[in-house]
């Protein structure tokens, strides 16, 4: 009786979690349909107007592209310098791999106005600033430990002989890296490649401060609210959630059949 | 006259300050199977990371083939190995793993696949090929780790306690495959082990360490019979070592004065001077026990302590009047015989040609 009434008070509370999370993007998603400028209840009628605005609008295609660009720059560089650092703290021992690694470990831990205010004095210095690769660069550092924290517990499962045991077999070590460790890394690699990219597909405040006049979608969405009230922002919003849920899935997605397949292997 | 096929000369193998092995010398011939054994932390699996080139000797030389391979890096050798954890890729099915080996050599892919399906089939697994090296048996998952290491036909293969994993069962039975195998092949095998029953089933020869050192190399049963030194002779267990002074020697024999009785040993080569401390084995199986004197020359009485079943064998314990423990091994069949009940007296003898000195100190 007991048990049941704890159950039914966690499922509850579990239900207010998500509500807590998810109405707010819910209502957007709601609102992007709604034909009234203001977002009040009761709603006015059904309308994909808001959408066909912003279609329409070479500012936000414009944004898409260069949100798409970085993405991709991004977890492509910030994956393989995640990799690197793994297989490097996986392989070797080293003076100072403590600080090494903290300091590797360290961008997320910054608070974002800083890191990018930080980003914006030393690019402006050296004269990168304003560029779209600025923002590739800024992003790959922000989420480069990500990847790397993903790729190290991949590397944790590795047996410590697997790689020997290539090298027993007649591989080089660059053959063993090719032949064995990236491919055993592969669900991490990719899981890392997806969430690297969803990271920067969102990311604002950094990307405000050293886009210059590439503005990426969260930019955007920004300079659209900062002058009215404009239902294209819940439109745009939509956009973007499902674009990133999308990516954080799939990398979930691959990082768990891995874990599946071997759980399923022991039955 | 050619060189043997593995020559280890004065190799010592240091990690910091600790030495691991210390003046090695060990040679292996073409076809031989070797077994290494000793204790966790003797020194054999460095031993075997040196042979095949995971480890780089601090000193000595490293021969196979006639060719100094000290700093030959492990992939520039023909030296596969068995690994304790297998070390399978479980990212690639049964057959992609047996072909490995081929792969790195630029063997083209039906070529491969062929001589991998071949070799599986010789290990009676043809029927897993294709299947994931997860959802293998322990069993199966050995011999694809077996067929990977063979499929390249090495001169040479490293096996570093490969049956450690395995239920007893299965062990007896890869051992029958493993002995098979390298009789077929006529491949030279280096097993490193810690189990002895192992080790002297299988080899031709067995090469004991301890402490970095090869306390003995030898057959079975020599090693058994005629221990080196006291450490081997502990080691192998089912010997009973008896130490006194001795007290006269005549034409390849001594008398060794114990705390027993004086009792005669056979003495190889010159004997210790009269009056040297000496100690000497006496295998468990050689001791023969009745309960009355049969009146040989080497006679001790003990009374039973306790017994041992293994299998169809025996072991008595028995403890002399001054504490000096025998071990007696027998058939279940003679035991019934002598219907033994603890606390029983019982005369324990052997022939002086069964017992033989440990030379020098004992290490």
């Amino acid at each position: 009786m007991r048990g049941a009434a704890i159950n039914w008070t966690l499922r509850v509370y579990l239900l207010l979690i998500f509500t807590f999370v998810f109405a707010p993007i819910i209502f957007s998603v709601i609102f992007s349909f709604n034909s009234d400028r203001f977002p009040t209840i009761p709603l006015g009628s059904f309308t994909t107007g808001w959408y066909a605005k912003i279609f329409a609008d070479s500012e936000v295609w414009e944004a898409a592209r260069n949100s798409l660009i970085v993405s991709l720059c991004t977890c492509v560089l910030a994956t393989i310098l995640g990799f690197c650092t793994a297989y490097s703290d996986y392989r070797y021992n080293f003076k100072f791999k403590g600080p090494y690694l903290a300091l590797v470990l360290l961008p997320p831990t910054i608070p974002l106005i800083i890191m990018a205010l930080a980003m914006l004095a030393w690019f402006s210095k050296i004269g990168v600033s304003g560029q779209l690769w600025s923002i590739i660069i800024a992003h790959s550092v922000l989420t480069a430990p990500f990847a790397m924290a993903i790729i190290r517990l991949r590397l944790n499962q590795i047996d410590p002989n697997l790689e020997p045991a290539a090298w027993n077999l007649g591989a080089s070590e660059w053959r063993t890296m090719r032949e064995v460790i990236v491919p055993f890394c592969k669900p991490a690699i990719i899981s890392a490649l997806f969430l690297t990219a969803a990271i920067s597909f969102d990311e604002f405040a950094v990307a405000w401060f050293v886009s210059g006049l590439n503005k990426t979608i969260p930019v955007l969405v920004l300079e659209i609210v900062q002058g009215n009230i404009d239902p294209r922002v819940n439109a745009i919003g939509t956009f973007v959630f499902f674009i990133s849920m999308t990516l954080v899935i799939l990398a979930q997605l691959f990082f768990l059949a891995r874990l599946n397949t071997k759980a399923a292997a022991h039955d | 006259m050619t060189e043997s096929l593995v020559v280890l000369d004065r190799v010592v193998k240091r990690f910091g300050t600790f030495t691991a092995v210390r003046e090695a010398n060990l040679t292996i011939e073409q076809g031989e199977f070797i077994a290494i054994m000793g204790p966790s932390g003797c020194g054999k699996t460095t031993t075997l990371r040196m042979l095949a080139g995971l480890e780089e000797p601090s000193e000595g030389e490293i021969r196979i083939g006639g060719k100094r391979m000290n700093a030959v890096p492990p992939h520039e050798r023909d030296t596969p190995m068995v690994w304790q954890s297998l070390a399978l890729f479980p990212f690639l099915n049964a057959r992609e793993n047996v072909e490995f080996g081929l792969k790195m050599r630029g063997v083209d892919a039906p070529e491969r696949k062929r001589r991998a399906l071949e070799w599986l089939e010789r290990l009676e697994i043809g029927q897993f090929a294709e299947r994931n090296i997860e959802t293998l048996s322990g069993g199966q998952k050995q011999r694809v780790a077996l067929a990977r290491s063979l499929i390249t036909e090495p001169q040479l293969l490293l096996l570093d306690e490969p049956l450690s994993a395995l239920d007893a069962h299965l062990v007896i039975r890869m051992q029958s495959v493993l002995t098979r195998l390298q009789r077929e092949l006529g491949i030279t095998f280096v097993y490193v082990t810690h189990s002895q029953s192992e080790a002297f089933a299988m080899a031709d020869r067995v090469v004991i360490m301890a402490q970095g050192e090869i306390a003995q190399v030898g057959k079975p049963r020599d090693i058994y019979r005629a221990p080196a030194n006291r450490f081997v002779a502990e080691f192998v267990g089912r010997n009973n070592i008896l130490s006194g002074r001795i007290a006269g020697a005549d034409a390849g024999f001594v008398q060794v004065e114990t705390p027993v009785g004086t009792l005669t040993v056979q003495a190889d080569g010159t004997p210790p001077a009269v009056g040297t401390e000496a100690s000497f084995v006496v295998a468990a199986d050689m001791v023969h026990i009745d309960r009355a004197p049969d009146g040989a020359a080497n006679s001790v009485q003990a009374s039973l302590i306790s017994e041992e079943f293994v299998g169809s064998v025996v072991t008595l314990f028995l403890e002399a009047d001054d504490g000096t423990e025998f071990k007696v091994q027998l058939q279940e069949r003679a035991l019934a015989a002598l219907e033994p009940r603890t606390g029983d007296v019982f005369h324990l003898s052997w022939k002086a040609e069964d017992a033989h000195l440990l030379p020098g100190a004992a290490i």
